[in-house]
């Protein structure tokens, strides 16, 4: 199974990144675009074909590597 | 004393280090390779700056996972003296023996020059010889120096007096100007609760010798000597008088460090 995993900067973090993207998309002429966050994304390739288990798996593998919990916060989705 | 120098796939400032040790201290030192186990009878650990693993994924958090960190770990929670220089610092938030986390530098440019930082604690191995208030000139080089901590976190570590560098002007006055990076609360270094470990961003062992523009960095390396002599020549006068006869007069590196830092 695969499981994607989305990592994310926690809202209460600064993302000096996605606020220099945002401005540059509106000096480019997007003025509908609003805040912008960057974040990453990672595919895991699981050995399992059960569903709740390749979750537990991705989260464990998040929460122990991926994602820095001080910072980051993360979701996951499996298929 | 003996320095052991952590040396990670990735480190460049490892051999500044060594250097500032053996050759401008006249200390004993080693390097430490990140694969192996074994501390070498290190009586303090640097961890140095560079890219360790490239900064894949966060800064620091492919190192935490080295063999040698459990040695680190062990020997940080017998008391041993650690230092952690800019990545090294990096890799001791990741590693979890300092409280907190990098960001990228809140304007997203490496900042490459001279800072100067304020000395807030002088209760640490590495700011012993220092004063307080001290302004200490030394150089940076990062792009991810921007120390961040969630607001209990933070509350926590400045009631507990963790914070042990400022940056500041060159009057040694808190001022956001002249805070390179974004770092919460100006935080520069900081150390763990315990006082044993401490993590900085700015180089000392690149200000240690008048020739790199600089010698304020001595006061790091001077601390920790001074205070690992004074252990030690506490430790013999104890022997010498009687006290815990029958204990050999040469302490491990690790017991002599343990003396150092909240041990009493």
């Amino acid at each position: 199974m695969r499981a994607r995993v989305f990592v994310t900067l926690k809202p209460s973090v600064f993302d000096p990144q996605g606020r220099t993207i945002a401005e540059a998309l509106h000096s480019l002429g997007y003025s509908n675009v609003g805040d912008v966050r960057q974040g990453k994304y990672f595919e895991l390739d699981l050995a399992t074909e059960e569903a709740g288990a390749a979750r537990r798996l991705a989260a464990e593998v998040a929460d122990k590597v991926l994602a820095n919990p001080v910072i980051e916060s993360y979701r996951i989705e499996v298929e | 004393m003996r320095f052991g120098i952590v040396v990670f796939p990735g480190s460049n400032c490892d051999e500044d280090a060594f250097h500032a040790a053996r050759d401008v201290f006249g200390q004993d030192a080693e390097y430490l390779w990140h694969k192996d186990t074994d501390l070498k009878g290190a009586d303090v650990v640097i961890l140095p700056g560079g890219f360790a693993h490239g900064d894949y994924l966060r800064t620091g958090a492919m190192a935490r996972f080295s063999p040698i960190m459990p040695a680190v770990r062990a020997f940080a929670d017998r008391g041993g003296p650690v230092l952690g220089i800019c990545n090294g610092f990096q890799i001791l938030l990741e590693s979890g023996l300092l409280p907190g986390a990098m960001l990228r530098n809140r304007g997203l440019k490496y900042r490459c020059e001279h800072v100067h930082v304020r000395v807030e604690q002088t209760d640490t191995p590495f700011t012993a010889a220092a004063a307080p208030g001290q302004v200490l000139q030394i150089p940076i080089g990062h792009g991810e120096g921007n120390y961040f901590a969630p607001p209990e976190m933070l509350e926590a570590i400045e009631s507990n007096h963790q914070v042990i560098l400022r940056y500041t002007d060159p009057g040694g006055r808190l001022d956001d100007a002249w805070n390179p990076n974004g770092s919460v609360h100006a935080i520069a270094g900081l150390c763990n609760e315990r006082r044993n470990v401490v993590g900085m961003m700015p180089h000392p062992e690149r200000a240690c010798e008048a020739l790199l523009g600089g010698v304020d960095g001595r006061a790091i390396f001077e601390s920790v000597i001074g205070v690992f002599r004074s252990a030690e020549s506490l430790a013999l006068h104890a022997t010498s008088v009687g006290v815990g006869a029958g204990r050999s007069a040469t302490l491990s590196g690790a017991d002599r460090s343990a003396r150092l830092s909240g041990e009493r």
